[in-house]
């Protein structure tokens, strides 16, 4: 089966895996990381520049936004002003239209605050850029940011950061049933597997950032995960069977001795 | 120059003392920031950075001056 192209706001991307580019030892091991996950979107966040330190190393230097498409976040805001604020500064750094939108609601569990999240995706898109959520699991709201305007719904699997996996599968295949729209889990994923069931529950792609940058060997890991998502998509696409409660013998009993 | 000829300006949460009328550009340029990765924001407004050689600081102006970082 011919799978149809990963395509963001009328972009086509090669890749379905999304990664992020925080929390690495350095900027080399997030570069070397990025190559061998094959993804050709990273998020990025927009913050002060260092004026004590002019000489730091810059994200820019060791990725090339020529390159790569940047994904400006807007990672740390809890209003949509604050999330609005951001993403003109993210636009007029380089004229990035597609951004990630992440409104966060509290500082320990890192839910997005939905309401806020809604009114940003509202006025963002009124301003023309192309939104991507970060959002809950939940069916409803995935229906309310999609009439806002949003150009693909991103639900949480678990916290971000947290590695716990998927852990309301049936929300993430109602959400895939109602929408069109690209699905992309983001947060929670922990290991490959996790990528890999994201993959068959339907979803167009899966961002992860921290089970990446915080393992052991974070390039290998990478490459774990570019497999994971391209393995999950092909099950997916290749109709698995249907679940039984009892066995089925794979080898005939015809001419048995 | 005299220090009582300075005027306050506060860059990215920063005190900082320049000659009046110093222009955006000239900040910019002293602070060796390369102005293709960044975005500058003066008193909450965002600046389009090809007129910043026309814009000159007052005191008490705030600026804030980002670029991009690792994030997921």
């Amino acid at each position: 089966m011919i799978d149809k192209r990963f395509k963001i706001a009328n972009k086509i991307f090669k890749s379905r895996l999304i990664v992020g580019t925080g929390k690495y030892k350095s900027f080399s091991e997030c570069a070397k990381a990025i190559k061998t996950s094959g993804a050709d979107i990273v998020t990025v966040a927009v913050r002060r520049v260092n004026i004590s330190n002019k000489n730091k190393a810059r994200l820019m230097d060791y990725i090339d936004p020529k390159k790569i498409t940047y994904l400006p976040n807007t990672a740390g805001c809890f209003t949509a002003e604050d999330a609005i604020r951001t993403l003109r500064l993210a636009r007029e750094i380089g004229g990035w239209k597609l951004v990630k939108l992440e409104v966060l609601g509290d500082k320990r569990n890192l839910f997005p605050e939905m309401i806020e999240t809604l009114r940003s995706t509202e006025l963002l898109t009124k301003e023309g850029f192309k939104v991507m959520v970060y959002c809950n699991d939940d069916p409803l709201m995935a229906k309310r940011l999609e009439n806002a305007g949003a150009v693909a719904i991103m639900p949480l699997a678990a916290p971000i950061g947290s590695g716990l996996g998927i852990q309301n599968k049936v929300n993430i295949k109602i959400i895939r049933k109602q929408t069109k729209l690209p699905l992309i889990i983001d947060a929670g994923i922990g290991q490959a597997s996790d990528a890999s069931i994201a993959m068959e529950l339907g979803c167009d792609g899966v961002l992860i950032n921290t089970a990446i940058a915080k393992a052991k060997n974070p390039s290998q890991m990478a490459e774990a995960m570019k497999l994971a998502v391209i393995s999950g998509r092909k099950s997916y696409l290749s109709g698995r069977i249907n679940p039984n409660l009892f066995g089925s013998a794979s080898t005939t009993n015809k001419g048995i001795i | 120059m005299n220090i009582k000829n300075k005027i306050k300006i506060t860059v990215n949460g920063k005190q900082m003392q320049i000659i009046p009328e110093l222009t955006l550009k000239s900040l910019i340029t002293k602070l060796k920031m390369p102005l293709n990765k960044i975005a500058i924001e003066l008193n909450k407004k965002i600046i389009d950075k090809n007129r910043i050689s026309k814009i000159r600081l007052k005191k008490g102006d705030k600026i804030e001056i980002v670029h991009f970082i690792g994030g997921g």
